[in-house]
């Protein structure tokens, strides 16, 4: 069981966003994904659940099934102006066991019911996923993840503009699946959140700044080294010849 | 009594035109009213009209091949209207233009096609006939098109369900699962062009999209589930043909604008009075709960 980056490189429009990025993540454990704006993190995820194809090298999940992936992404691609209800949404955690037509069936519904209380939402199962405020339904997706039961978690800015209280709450769960020896990745943007809960950090700038222990990754000096990276950014770029991949 | 069974019965029990073109609106309606809440909550409220401009081409050749023949237009047609969809569908994935730019590129392409084959072909009154059908002169053939193609529509709305919402819900859920969404879109689209076409020898082309979004955006007035709005959108499909038949027989008006100018009042109705998004229940606001 193991998340190994081999030399990924992902682009748009051919400016690389992921370049020539190699490593693995610890498997059974915590790792934050961290870095500045449009240093391709949630490009990262992408290429890892297969949503993008990379221009070179691959993300290699070995020993993990579809079923065994969680992927939380940004708010912002979920249309909730659609009427469906709370309890439906976390029901759809069970795709892996229901497939496009099979029953969901009570035990289901019940196993769903389970995890809207693990994140204090039992009482809106049955309202609109519209009713919801953005936090109640960051906790709704957490639910999702919960029943998913999946091994490898991939969190995209999970804790964006959430308040003290629901992060905390999420964080809990965070720390309750690392405890049971499943795989997280999380993208994040806060200091104090990685060094509490994640032991392990991949610094990220396009390329690979720093990444191992956390207490190692996050100093001055590395973090200073990402935001320079970062916002070096040029239109007439010259084309990369790493590995001769792009001769 | 006499009067109102006079009125609202009587049309159906004399004349056998009136109870064929009655079963077709209930066909219809069962087929058209489902397909038109998808597309609404999907986003592609237009996207029908734009098929319905599609199909005119496939039509007109049918029509040039074998005349007035039903199922020579249906099947023209139907592959007209598929091989736009398909074409949309490459474009947007293949390149950078998005959905509705691409839909919108290739129906106007196949609408141009359509009406240069109809008027190099036919007379106008053929091409009045392609564009606006007529409910009260559906036969047998015709009712048995509308009722297979509601058959299959539900049918096959009902194995897609939960793909095709969860597609338009969270369509990043549904590839990280590993399902195929472009899939699931790609089946419906096909049934999008078969009720239109289905539609079109009863009420024209144009008007076929009428019964498909006026009923399913009035639905989405009065109900906050998918479940209600499915009833809603086809009950009021199905009174709209019944009342729109009725307007036509007893004010000798043209069957299919009289549906869809019922459907129509009730979508405007529905604007101001429905109760899940009207106008006017935001202002009168019954008081709120403690908590």
């Amino acid at each position: 069981m193991t998340v190994i980056l081999d030399n990924l490189t992902v682009s748009y429009q051919r400016h690389p966003a992921v370049h020539h990025v190699s490593g693995s993540f610890v498997a059974g454990d915590a790792t934050a994904i961290f870095g500045p704006n449009g240093a391709g993190k949630s490009t990262l995820l992408k290429a890892m659940i297969g949503a993008l194809t990379p221009d070179s090298g691959q993300a290699r999940l070995d020993g993990f099934a579809r079923q065994d992936i969680a992927y939380l992404p940004q708010q912002s691609e979920i249309d909730r102006s659609l009427p469906v209800s709370v309890l439906d949404l976390v029901a759809t955690g069970l795709w892996h066991r229901t497939g496009p037509f099979g029953k969901v069936g009570r035990a289901g519904l019940g196993q769903a019911m389970d995890a809207l209380e693990q994140v204090g939402l039992a009482d809106f199962a049955p309202r609109a996923i519209s009713a919801l405020s953005s936090g109640q339904f960051q906790r709704v997706l957490f639910a999702r993840i919960l029943l998913q039961d999946a091994r490898l978690i991939l969190l995209d800015e999970p804790f964006t503009a959430m308040d003290a209280k629901t992060t905390f709450d999420l964080l809990e769960l965070v720390r309750r699946w690392k405890e049971e020896g499943r795989t997280i990745i999380a993208v994040l943007h806060d200091y104090e959140q990685v060094r509490a809960y994640f032991p392990h950090t991949l610094l990220l700038a396009r390329e690979v700044v720093a990444w191992g222990r956390t207490e190692q990754v996050l100093t001055d000096a590395n973090l200073k080294r990402a935001v320079d990276t970062a916002a070096h950014w040029q239109d007439r770029a010259a084309v990369c010849r790493v590995d001769g991949v792009n001769v | 009594m006499q009067h109102l069974y006079d009125l609202l019965i009587a049309p159906f029990v004399d004349f056998a035109f009136m109870r064929r073109a009655l079963a077709g609106c209930l066909a219809l309606s069962l087929g058209s009213g489902p397909i038109g809440l998808f597309l609404v909550m999907r986003r592609m409220s237009l996207m029908g009209d734009a098929m319905s401009h599609a199909v005119l081409p496939g039509a007109a050749v049918g029509f040039m091949l074998a005349g007035l023949s039903l199922p020579a237009m249906s099947l023209g047609g139907f592959f007209a209207g598929v091989l736009v969809a398909v074409l949309a569908g490459l474009a947007t994935r293949f390149s950078s233009i998005k959905e509705d730019a691409s839909f919108a590129a290739f129906y106007l392409l196949s609408l141009a096609i359509g009406v240069l084959l109809v008027s190099k072909s036919g007379s106008n009154v053929d091409l009045m006939h392609i564009l606006f059908g007529s409910v009260l002169a559906v036969d047998d053939a015709a009712l048995y098109l509308v009722s297979g193609v509601a058959s299959v529509t539900l049918i096959c709305l009902a194995f897609i369900y939960r793909p095709m919402l969860l597609e338009s819900l969270d369509p990043v859920f549904l590839r990280a699962v590993g399902a195929r969404g472009g899939l699931w879109h790609m089946a419906f689209l096909m049934l999008v062009v078969l009720n239109l076409v289905s539609g079109f020898q009863a009420l024209g082309t144009l008007m076929a999209v009428g019964l498909m979004m006026l009923p399913a955006i009035t639905a989405r007035l009065w109900s906050e589930s998918v479940e209600g709005m499915l009833v809603m959108a086809v009950s009021v499909a199905f009174v709209s043909g019944m009342a729109g038949l009725l307007l036509s027989y007893h004010f000798e008006l043209p069957s299919g604008p009289a549906i869809i100018l019922v459907a129509g009042l009730f979508y405007l109705f529905s604007l101001l009075f429905a109760p899940a998004g009207g106008a006017l229940p935001r202002y009168i606001r019954a008081r709120h709960f403690e908590s």
